[in-house]
């Protein structure tokens, strides 16, 4: 479980980078919050310095859209999905709680950062 | 309509087919490639594949979903004249492709010195040609680049990277000064140095020294860089020779409106070829961008079927981005030379910012952010909107 940050410092449209075994992006979409790796898996890009766009987040670099609630690409150039991680408020502050490295490319995700 | 045949396999013909398919084009397909191979990335070429982090498989274009749009790919052969009146496209051996409709996409390609060039001087554009520069880039390699565009201060900072020993020369005083201006040129260019590359400003390529083997390169002010290694990066030129006779016109690339209608009914123009009118600076540019080669063939698909075409908003701003030494340099927008620059946010002597480029009366027209994607994306949005 990774703490995220106080509730009240992550408004709606907003976005933060936290670090798991790997970077992870929590947005914020209008109250419900969502999680998911931080990396493009295009390019090396953070995602959550990408544009909100309803559940969508677009990459900063190359614009690959990913769909926050099921890591899933809309189109190019992103190929491959991000993993989405369960997201919880107790108290007022966020958690995130990492899900397991996928296997991409019949290989397992390296830690990174 | 029945057969739509699209000269060009990289990323602007392959987002064509798919533009076509997305928008219920049941027809046939054909592809036509002067390369041997399937569609490909081309910005890592520079960058992570010659660095050896990617691999080939890693930069291809298509994926599994592809395979569903049911194209005829004529890979390795590249078109030789265009038959508006016979509706044909012609290959270099003679063989005729009827067709309904053609979209070009033939890109650019890297110019080249005049003459011919003794062995270890290169350019890069393509796949074989990122092959032929890795193979030889090692630590202690001597590399000149001739150019501080950004093609060749992508491969000098990969290069660096490699531990290569790397001068660029620049005939400008400044690198980058068309597309970002003498100030903002200077700041990339500083990159150079404070990385261990070496920027010659001001000087120009006088002659390349080595009999078989390039040895050295003779500079116009008259200095000797030894070279292991050249790379000659001084720009690129549309691939349209083929199409003269055509009846097209043809200025710097083929002139299109702002959806890559040509002068000639059902051929359309996209991507690096394609000198079309920009509705964001109201006249006509020519466009080197990925993003452009990404995402016009999807309007100018649906103008060719007869559809309604709406892309956001901030898609009609040029963008385009370069990676040098680690850092995240993006630019969106058009700037002239009229322009202004004002520092947004951050220090450009420090290292991350923002810079906006200004009108006479204060509009700001361009953006430039060094690893500063989030502002960057926010002002992208606020020029489409004001463009």
């Amino acid at each position: 479980m990774i703490l995220v940050g106080e509730l009240a410092d992550l408004p709606p449209g907003e976005s933060v980078r936290v670090q798991g075994e790997v970077a992870i992006a929590v947005f914020n979409v209008d109250g419900e919050l969502y999680a998911i790796d931080d990396t493009c898996t295009h390019q090396d890009a953070s995602l959550s310095d990408g544009w909100l766009e309803g559940c969508a987040v677009e990459c900063p670099l190359h614009a690959a859209c990913f769909d926050l609630r099921t890591g899933q690409p809309s189109g190019p150039p992103a190929k491959k999905p991000v993993r989405t991680h369960a997201v919880s408020i107790d108290d007022g502050v966020i958690y995130v709680h990492e899900s397991t490295p996928v296997s991409v490319g019949g290989a397992v995700t390296e830690e990174v950062g | 309509m029945e057969h739509v045949t699209v000269v060009g396999a990289s990323l602007a013909g392959l987002a064509t087919v798919r533009a076509l398919r997305a928008q219920e084009f049941e027809g046939r397909i054909t592809v036509i490639g002067d390369e041997p191979h399937e569609p490909y990335d081309r910005p890592p070429l520079s960058k992570e594949y010659l660095a050896g982090t990617v691999t080939e498989e890693d930069i291809g274009l298509t994926d599994a979903e592809d395979a569903e749009l049911d194209v005829e790919w004529v890979l390795g052969q590249p078109a030789a004249s265009l038959d508006a009146a016979g509706k044909a496209v012609v290959l270099a051996g003679g063989f005729r492709i009827d067709t309904d409709a053609v979209v070009l996409a033939t890109g650019a390609r890297a110019r080249r010195l005049p003459g011919g060039c003794p062995q270890g001087v290169h350019t890069l554009r393509t796949l074989d040609d990122a092959r032929a520069l890795r193979d030889e880039l090692a630590p202690g390699v001597r590399l000149v680049v001739i150019g501080a565009g950004f093609i060749g201060a992508e491969i000098a900072s990969t290069a660096a990277g490699l531990g290569c020993e790397v001068d660029i020369v620049e005939a400008a005083d400044v690198p980058l000064q068309r597309p970002l201006g003498v100030e903002m040129g200077a700041v990339c260019g500083r990159l150079h140095a404070r990385h261990g590359a070496r920027l010659h400003v001001g000087t120009g390529l006088a002659e390349l020294v080595g009999e078989d083997r390039v040895n050295a390169v003779r500079l116009t002010d008259g200095r000797e860089l030894p070279a292991d290694v050249v790379v000659v990066g001084i720009g690129a030129q549309p691939n349209t020779e083929w199409l003269a006779g055509s009846g097209l016109e043809i200025d710097d690339g083929v002139r299109t409106d702002a959806q890559g209608r040509t002068a000639i009914p059902e051929v359309f123009a996209v991507g690096d070829c394609a000198h079309s009118y920009r509705d964001y600076t109201a006249g006509p540019l020519r466009l080197e961008h990925w993003t452009n080669a990404l995402q016009q063939p999807s309007a100018a698909v649906a103008a060719l079927l007869g559809r309604e075409h709406a892309a956001p908003a901030h898609h009609s701003v040029p963008y385009f981005w370069s990676d040098q030494y680690g850092h995240k340099i993006q630019f969106a927008g058009h700037r002239t030379d009229d322009c202004t620059v004002h520092i947004e946010e951050g220090d450009p002597d420090a290292g991350d910012f923002v810079a906006l480029y200004l009108t006479p009366d204060e509009r700001p027209v361009g953006v430039l952010a060094i690893d500063r994607a989030r502002p960057f994306g926010q002002w992208r949005r606020k020029l489409a909107q004001r463009g």
